[in-house]
């Protein structure tokens, strides 16, 4: 066999075969090398949990000692309280001005800043929405959810802005926010949980600041991007026209840039509406505590009906501040009065009709979807069953046993040679650090148990969300059917999807794994088909036209032409499917996210939790550097080249 | 033409509203009452009452915010919260009232003696059980597997897929009292603990078990309305002895027998005034607990219509709650 092509090809095929194999030499040896030293290896240095480490005890004692000195020691009492009671203070007036609006002021007000934001459409859907939330019987919840999410977007924009102005400004500050940057989005919003709730206690504030860290960084990085767009002539024009510095950014600037910082702040307020749900497990009033309530009695119609909340107020708030980012043409007399009218009849309204929400025009929706959820449970249970426990045989279990019998330095090893040749040793380096650390936190076999579901759960997800992705590629037909579907499953709280997954595959690890497939496909899939969209059609066409069929077309040159987007869907892919698996502990997944929930709930596991945050964190960044090699997102040469 | 779409868009809105009001006439004769009472003069104060994750607590927490709302006058904020959070809610000012109370010496050292700022109000008189359970069928089947030192012997049975081949000990929440990992470890049993996440889940596995003849070990407590409609029997552990649950990590008894109580700010202790005095007056029996959760989850009714069935059909017994 290997003779022939030799036979009848010029000897550059010879050449070129010969060096593949010489490329290939390497990863397989490190396999052979790999599987010899776990054999002999094999059940050393295999770190077990200890609920009981001397660092969480050491944690513990810290825990208690910022319990005793809250009131006392002057980083409390000038600061850190001030912060809390500030931030708090701010919730409650929103709330309290949202509440004093009443349902149709809130409304009306809803509606006039949709007129003058996108004229009539806007307005109606911002009625629409707020009139839906309203029929299912979530008015009271939604107004805490409102004024929580509202409070952190103004905290975020106010913080978020003047640094995104710093960073576009100056290339040294840049250096130090963006990659602080991309450890906030990599962090699995669980770990801050713990060290807030140890310094603002729980509650509304607490909440409102976890929002905030989650909501922060498109603000500070959408409004850097704008600030750096504006272009240089027209600074240059305003310079040499004698405007000063602060002149320039005041009047030119910041104008220029407004447009996108807009955009800004609709996705601020998209990323404060996802941890809704989240913040409830700290007190936090609103939608996220009947989506928690309904979860715990595993009641998936109770679920839904505050997921949809959350969606409508995403809806409503998203047109209007994506409208809001398109100049419109117009007077601006006409868009002014509308407002105020739109204002004047829902104050107007608010005495004449009554205060609550009218129940009579609730609908109910609970019973229906559950009657559906039981008919299914009921049903399919034969077929569920088998595909959880062929997951957890086949795949959880052989992994799990793999990772945790394997010593700790081999696994940091395999990592290390395995980043290094994805992403170069600069990540290779960082991976294995990490993975360090983790093992010094003392949550080796814990993180390894989470690590197994993510792979899993990563390798089903970024499957589906390929074949997807070609799939809407291939056929405008497809596409347009997907799109739609896509976008709903991507304005949903994640926390909704535990629902149906725990519905169909009770508690357990299976059940994450679906819940994070369902989170993360759309954006795979997404990612994948965008990257084979982009491969230039005279390229396609000159392959056809050389007689390639569709599916040589497909594997030897859209694939290979999209890798770079390829690459960074797997990246996007799996830290979000990481997020997600960690929520899959409310659920019964266990391992790292269990041990953060138990830290929150139980004095005695505080510093397990604490450590398991940072234990999350640290395996988010293992597994975004081990990716990120393609994504370019870390590549400043190369964006500075283009 | 955009205004006539104006127009039209606002007529099948209106329409759509007047549709779901139709629709609904008959549910609201149900609601209207209570609509009547809590629309009447303006609440005397706010009571903030955490909300713990097991029904037989919402049951009890319904009753109270039942006889709050429309015999005292006052608005109630349930916070839903799980067990030691609730108590740090004290601390924040989020929460004033922990109705069911299941031991917590420890807490009750940090935040009542330390802290000062939480104290007892009284035994709900509520009597709470905590221990391991298995259907009955097992039971007949295996009659010496009621002793915890058999365990091993049947630690196959409950092998599940994510028990790393050891038999599975189903817990709850795991916010929930709990010693399992220290017992299954200490008693040197070949179990794993599994959390299932909630109440919910367990009693799902419950049912699961009886019907289909599943093995099951788990985690379960009194008073709860499930023992009313099936069979579980309890696994012998060591016996409780005072103090032997002191260090969480190093038990191997069982646990003790709850006297279950009521913890209040001391904020509210000191200005709650008739709420105040009506939740320290507030106590009542496990059936009383059960009925009610049992109406709240399995005859569909919501919490509030199950309070107020069991308030008119009680009378003599919240009667002497009411602060005079």
């Amino acid at each position: 066999m290997v003779t022939a092509p030799a036979e009848m090809a010029p000897p550059v095929s010879v050449g070129a075969r010969a060096q593949r194999l010489i490329r290939w030499i390497a990863p397989a040896a490190g396999v052979v090398l790999f599987v010899a030293l776990y054999l002999v290896f094999k059940g050393t240095d295999v770190l077990p949990h200890d609920d009981d480490a001397a660092f969480f005890r050491g944690l513990n004692d810290a825990r208690d000692w910022v319990d005793e000195n809250r009131n006392n020691n002057p980083v409390f009492l000038f600061f850190l309280n001030y912060i809390r009671l500030f931030v708090a203070d701010l919730f409650t007036v929103f709330q309290s001005a949202l509440a004093g609006l009443g349902w149709p002021g809130l409304i009306g007000v809803a509606a006039g800043l949709g007129w003058l934001a996108g004229g009539w459409r806007i307005a109606a859907v911002s009625v629409a929405g707020f009139a839906g939330i309203g029929v299912l019987g979530l008015w009271d919840a939604s107004v805490d959810t409102l004024a929580l999410t509202l409070s952190a977007v103004l905290l975020s924009l106010v913080v978020g802005i003047p640094i995104g102005v710093l960073t576009g400004r100056s290339p040294s500050v840049r250096r130090i926010v963006t990659p602080v940057l991309d450890v906030m989005q990599i962090m699995p919003t669980f770990s801050y949980l713990s060290p807030i709730v140890l310094l603002f206690l729980i509650g509304p504030a607490s909440a409102t600041l976890a929002t905030m860290i989650y909501a922060i960084p498109p603000a500070i990085r959408i409004t850097a991007l704008a600030i750096e767009r504006v272009p240089p002539t027209v600074v240059e024009a305003s310079e040499s026209l004698g405007a000063t510095r602060w002149q320039t950014m005041r009047k030119v600037r910041l104008p220029m840039a407004l447009n996108t910082i807009a955009l800004g702040v609709n996705q601020t307020i998209a990323a404060a509406l996802s941890m809704v749900p989240l913040v409830a497990l700290i007190a936090a009033p609103g939608l996220g505590v009947d989506l928690i309530r309904a979860l715990a009695q595993v009641n998936v119609g109770a679920a839904l009906v505050p997921g949809i909340g959350i969606v409508l107020i995403a809806i409503v708030l998203d047109r209007i501040t994506r409208s809001a980012a398109v100049a419109r043409a117009g007077s601006r007399v006409w868009r002014w009065a509308g407002l105020v009218v739109a204002v004047v009849a829902g104050l107007a309204l608010t005495p004449v009709l009554s205060a609550e929400f009218p129940e009579q025009w609730e609908i109910q929706i609970v019973r229906p979807i559950n009657d559906v959820v039981s008919w299914i449970e009921g049903n399919w249970y034969v077929f569920t069953g088998f595909l959880n426990d062929t997951v957890a045989y086949g795949l959880l279990n052989p992994l799990q046993n793999l990772l945790t019998s394997a010593p700790w330095w081999l696994i940091t090893l395999a990592v290390l040679a395995f980043a290094w040749r994805i992403s170069g040793l600069r990540a290779g380096l960082i991976a294995a650090g990490c993975l360090a650390a983790i093992a010094a936190l003392s949550l080796w076999e814990h993180s390894m148990e989470t690590l197994t579901i993510v792979l899993v759960a990563a390798v089903i997800t970024i499957a589906a969300g390929a074949a997807l992705g070609i799939g809407a590629a291939r056929s405008r037909w497809f596409a347009a059917v997907l799109r739609p579907v896509l976008d709903a499953a991507q304005t949903m709280p994640s926390f909704s999807y535990l629902l149906p997954a725990v519905a169909l595959f009770g508690n357990g690890r299976f059940t994450a794994i679906i819940a994070s497939v369902i989170y993360a496909v759309p954006v795979v899939a997404r990612l994948v088909e965008d990257g084979l969209r982009a491969v230039p059609g005279t390229v396609l066409e000159a392959a056809r036209s050389a007689g390639s069929t569709d599916r040589q077309l497909l594997w030897k040159v859209q694939l290979p032409m999209a890798r770079s987007s390829l690459l960074l869907a797997a990246n996007q892919g799996i830290v979000m499917t990481l997020a997600m698996v960690v929520i899959g502990a409310l659920v019964g997944a266990g391992a790292l996210g269990y041990d953060v929930v138990a830290g929150i709930s139980q004095q005695e596991d505080y510093g397990k939790g604490l450590a398991a945050g940072v234990a999350l964190v640290l395996l988010g960044i293992m597994l975004d550097r081990i990716t990120q090699g393609a994504s370019g997102r870390l590549n400043p040469e190369k964006k500075r080249i283009a | 033409m955009n205004k006539l779409r104006l127009v039209a868009g606002v007529l099948v809105l209106g329409l759509a509203a007047a549709g779901c009001g139709g629709a609904k006439v008959d549910d609201t004769s149900a609601a209207a009452p209570s609509a009547n009472a809590s629309g009447g003069a303006a609440p005397v104060g706010t009571v903030k009452m955490a909300i713990n994750g097991w029904v037989g607590y919402e049951a009890s927490a319904a009753v109270v915010d039942y006889l709050l709302e429309n015999k005292l006058n006052y608005k109630v904020e349930k916070v839903n919260l799980a067990e030691e959070p609730s108590w740090q809610g004290m601390e924040s000012g989020s929460v004033d009232v922990v109705l069911e109370n299941w031991g917590h010496d420890d807490l009750k050292k940090k935040y009542i003696e330390e802290k000062g700022i939480a104290v007892e109000a009284g035994p709900n008189g509520n009597k709470g059980v905590i221990g391991w359970y298995v259907p009955e069928w097992m039971v007949q089947k295996y009659p010496d597997i009621t002793d915890y030192k058999n365990l091993n012997k049947y630690a196959d049975l409950f092998k599940t897929s994510e028990s790393d081949g050891k038999g599975q000990l189903l817990d709850g929440d795991p916010s929930f009292v709990t010693n399992d990992e220290a017992l299954v470890k200490n008693l040197k049993l070949d179990y794993k603990v599994v959390y299932a996440g909630s109440e919910a889940a367990l009693i799902k596995a419950a049912q699961q078990a009886t019907q289909q003849q599943k093995p099951l070990l788990m985690y379960f407590y009194e008073p709860q309305w499930l023992f009313n409609q099936l069979k579980l029997v309890k696994i012998n552990l060591p016996a409780y002895t005072a103090g032997c649950d002191s260090d969480p990590k190093k038990v191997a008894c069982d646990y003790p027998p709850y006297d279950l109580d009521k913890i209040v700010s001391k904020k509210f202790a000191d200005t709650g005034g008739a709420a105040y005095e009506l939740v320290k007056n507030f106590t009542w029996t496990n059936d009383d607990q059960n009925k009610v959760a049992d109406d709240i989850t399995n005859n569909g009714l919501s919490p509030e219509d199950a309070a107020k069935k069991w308030v008119e059909a009680n009378p003599t017994v919240w009667q002497a709650w009411i602060p005079k």
